[in-house]
């Protein structure tokens, strides 16, 4: 019995120790060489980029992954103390919010100004654009001719009732899409597309890639999804059915959407963190970026990966893409009204 | 024996002492349980400043359906574990039939799962696209009829599977408890086995099936993971959109807060159908029971039951992991940092998982002596964060801390000239906090559970002696209830091995777990990557499921002299 009691407390203690020594550890100061990055982009589709930069500079390159919301609220608690110079997150929408929220701040940079066209990137650059990510419409090569396509909006045609795979409106890709809809065509319109989605609408997914092999499996014929998620698809298999079809070719183009970084208001390390987001802005990290997530350039001096070529060109819509955050919420209820789930 | 309230025994408890507001217990019970419900309250009290317009929203387009969707999985998932997990428990602790001692550890197994890796296997499995689907309808033609994998029956199948093992855990334990000698008097009073089970067993293992189901429903609720790949629209998923989409935290707090509502009441019928009935088990420490060996087509189906549950549960989806590490994209997700994010994974989860089981005697053994209202009530309050989703725990958590550590640097600050920086946000003593508010329900279930069965008389007897109320605890409790003790631990261990959302917000810069790797590689949909570190999840998991498996509670009958 003593023994049992005698155990518990060594358990506790042995337990408790590694608690206070991380503790007593974090209170090290920062070593100088090194910037530290909140990033929203996983590690494998940015660590490349990182390495590179390390061994351009010397700078090591700190991240701490996590989704923007979390990301975003740790910023905000953390305040003047956070240990994050650069914020990196998808979604223009994201960072628009950032930057309204006063977690990001400008710079001056003719490098950027050089690298990254204007609508890409906030006036200040408190948030700069690092990747493209094109959101067209995807149909079955088995049972669609292109013909048949035109534009998103056609999309809620008769002639493609329960044929139509969207994924949920849950996921800020989706909120992009119809926000930046809503910009262009007003919430009225908008809401009559979105309708009548919902009406052709077959099945909502919660992953492009899955949405994406139920188009080639049968369960529908057309969907909307981002290119590298059918560009990691085909380098697997060559032969999967499905291709890109680039709508509004004779109107406003394509929706796209960035991932991209800020320097945050407290970065302890501002100038390394601007050299950190030039270097991304430049050619090396560019084709890093368009060859580690098959993503668009955003620096227009750069060809994307020859993948994305077969493909063809297209026309981008060039609305502004912050426009996105600012009617995000206008988008969610929308989309909550014509019953998009 | 469960006996109707002895009034005597709750008098006889009060008899040594008088009681006195400075009985050290019930106030350490008190600090600890306010500790906790902190987060909590903060959580709730978002309620005092309603975001109408999006109340009104919610109210116009989708709350009946969340409503609706939350009663099904709260009917679904508690039908289907407390049979799985009662019937399962019964099966292995009353009768032999062949592989019966293996099948009693591996119906645990299915708990070392992440729910959503589960569920995703079996979408990847079963769904139009799958492999299942697309060769049916390449046998039969494209016409040929399957069940729609991702629908309500869906989650609640995949849910039942993950988390019957709580309530097969805690009621093979209340089963092995019951000694031979109450089931035989059940017998010689006339009562066949199944009338032994409704009447004599069911009944006396009925805190121990509540606890485990209790923790079962609150999991339930606060998944997000499984619903969402599932497109099931609950309180969590509600939350979320919410909250990242309407950007509105405190509307999302406030969503948050009615899912507590929706546990109180679970907890507050159960409280009411439990009435005044006593379970205590006075000859707790006689013999076992001795199972019955079932023969012919009998043992034969029920070895195919447990097999069929273990094989479906546990074994598909880890051959569909296996095969998916083997063959993903680039080879499989590893690199020289594994061992590391093996070792944080482990580490989290035994300081936790101490800290839990500490916290959750002393919550219990306070409550247990304690007559005031007020500190059952921050006890019940502070276990409540089961049914919470982790974000809003952590978030919870971290506004605190943060508010803490902003105030002490300014203070530092002003009269030294050096601030503090922060000491709290984001560093292992925060994480485990917020697993502790997560949990601690876990332990707490668990080790009441246990606490509820011993006779007051065993307290009156040691106090009479002269024992203190910490040596009755030390000496006579503790002992008694190793097993449920043991259980406790490895819940919570295993709870926060699977754990991500509050990890991923409060972890340290640079500390990584393998929940989070699996995170990583699923928000992209490398579930193929993904495979590898959610393999070794189980690994990890597996390990003191084995030994809870071999200690729990068969070793106390012999434990105590």
């Amino acid at each position: 019995m003593r023994s049992f009691a005698f155990r518990i407390v060594t358990a506790l203690t042995l337990a408790t120790t590694p608690l206070l020594t991380h503790s007593i550890t974090a209170l090290g100061a920062p070593k100088p060489r090194e910037v530290l990055v909140y990033s929203a982009r996983i590690e494998k589709l940015i660590k490349p980029m990182f390495d590179a930069f390390t061994e351009k500079t010397g700078i090591e390159v700190k991240y701490f992954t996590a989704k923007e919301a979390e990301l975003f609220e740790r910023l905000k608690a953390e305040g003047s103390h956070t240990p994050a110079d650069i914020f990196i997150t998808v979604d223009a929408g994201n960072l628009w919010l950032a930057e309204q929220a006063g977690l990001l701040q400008g710079f001056d940079s003719p490098v950027i100004t050089k690298n990254i066209p204007a609508h890409l990137r906030a006036k200040d650059n408190a948030w700069v654009g690092l990747s493209v990510r094109a959101r067209p419409i995807m149909y079955s090569t088995e049972r669609v001719t292109p013909s048949a396509l035109s534009t998103y909006e056609a999309l809620g045609a008769p002639r493609w009732r329960g044929r139509l795979c969207l994924r949920t409106s849950r996921k800020v890709y989706t909120q992009s899409l119809v926000a930046t809809m809503i910009k262009t065509l007003g919430e009225q319109r908008t809401e009559e597309v979105v309708r009548g989605w919902i009406a052709n609408m077959r099945r909502i997914f919660n992953s492009d890639t899955q949405m994406l092999k139920a188009v080639a499996a049968g369960q529908c014929d057309v969907t909307i999804a981002n290119t590298y998620y059918l560009a990691r698809l085909t380098v697997k298999d060559p032969g999967f059915p499905v291709t890109v079809f680039w709508p509004n070719q004779n109107g406003r183009g394509v929706h796209v959407n960035i991932s991209g970084a800020g320097v945050t208001k407290h970065a302890k390390h501002r100038t390394k963190a601007i050299q950190l987001i030039e270097f991304l802005s430049s050619a090396e990290a560019q084709n890093l970026y368009a060859d580690a997530n098959y993503e668009y350039p955003a620096n227009p001096a750069v060809k994307p990966n020859t993948l994305l070529l077969d493909w063809g060109e297209f026309k981008a819509d060039t609305v502004d893409v912050a426009a996105a955050g600012a009617l995000q919420v206008a988008a969610v209820k929308l989309c909550d009204r014509a019953g998009y789930k | 024996m469960a006996t109707s309230e002895v009034k005597s025994v709750a008098f006889g408890l009060r008899h040594p002492k008088p009681w006195r507001p400075r009985d050290p217990w019930p106030l350490a019970a008190g600090a600890v349980a306010l500790l906790v419900a902190t987060p909590i309250l903060i959580v709730v009290s978002s309620i005092a400043t309603p975001s109408l317009d999006v109340w009104k929203h919610l109210w116009e387009t989708q709350l009946t359906e969340l409503i609706w969707n939350t009663l099904i999985l709260i009917a679904g998932v508690g039908l289907g574990v407390a049979v799985l997990g009662t019937g399962l428990a019964w099966l292995v602790t009353m009768y032999r039939f062949p592989g019966r001692a293996a099948f009693e550890w591996l119906l645990i197994l299915p708990l070392a799962m992440p729910a959503y890796v589960i569920g995703f296997v079996f979408l990847a499995i079963f769904d139009y696209a799958g492999p299942v689907q697309s060769w049916l309808r390449h046998a039969f033609g494209p016409g040929i009829w399957f069940p729609d994998v991702a629908s309500p029956g869906g989650v609640v199948l995949v849910m039942t599977l993950v988390l019957y093992p709580y309530v097969y855990l805690l009621a093979r334990a209340a089963f092995l408890e019951q000694s031979e000698a109450t089931l035989e008097a059940a017998h010689a009073l006339g009562a066949n086995r199944r009338k032994v089970f409704w009447k004599v067993a069911l009944p006396l293992a009925r805190p121990s099936i509540v606890a485990g189901l209790a923790l079962a429903l609150m999991e339930a609720l606060a998944d997000f993971g499984t619903v969402a790949i599932y497109g099931f629209d609950t309180f969590t998923v509600a939350i979320y959109r919410v909250w990242f989409g309407l950007f509105d935290r405190g509307a999302a707090t406030e969503l948050a807060s009615l899912l507590l509502l929706f546990t109180l009441t679970l907890y507050l019928l159960e409280r009411s159908l439990r009435g005044r009935a006593r379970f205590y088990q006075i000859d707790g420490k006689a013999r076992p029971a001795i199972p019955k060996k079932l023969t012919g087509w009998k043992a034969w189906t029920a070895s195919g039951m447990a097999g069929l549950v273990v094989g479906v549960a546990f074994l598909l989806p880890v051959a569909q992991l296996i095969l998916w590490s083997v063959t993903a994209f680039g080879g499989p997700d590893y690199d020289s940092r594994y061992p590391v994010y093996m070792l944080n994974t482990l580490t989290l989860g035994v300081i936790t998982a101490a800290v839990a089981v500490a916290a959750a005697v002393v919550v219990g053994y306070g409550l247990r002596l304690s007559r005031s209202r007020l500190v059952a009530a921050f006890g019940r309050i502070a276990s409540m964060g089961y049914a919470l989703p982790g974000s809003v725990i952590a978030v919870g958590v971290l506004v605190p801390l943060a508010f803490i550590d902003h105030s002490l640097d300014a203070l530092l600050l002003a009269f030294w000239g050096t601030g503090s920086g922060l000491l709290l946000t984001g560093s292992m003593v925060g994480l485990v906090f917020a697993y502790l508010v997560r949990f601690l329900a876990v332990s707490c279930q668990t080790v009441e559970a246990s606490l509820v069965k011993i006779t007051p008389n065993m307290d009156m007897a040691g106090r009479s002696l002269g024992v203190s109320q910490g040596g009755v605890l030390w000496r006579i409790h503790l002992p008694l209830i190793r097993g449920g003790l043991c259980t406790a631990a490895i819940l919570v261990f295993v709870d926060v091995i699977k754990e991500m959302p509050a990890t991923l917000l409060l972890r340290p810069f640079g500390y990584e777990t393998l929940a989070l790797r699996v995170w990583e590689l699923t928000s992209e949909s490398l579930w193929q990557a993904a495979a590898l570190p959610a393999l070794t999840i189980v690994a990890v998991g597996i390990l003191p499921v084995l030994i809870l498996a071999r200690t729990s509670v068969r070793h106390d009958e012999t434990s105590v002299s």
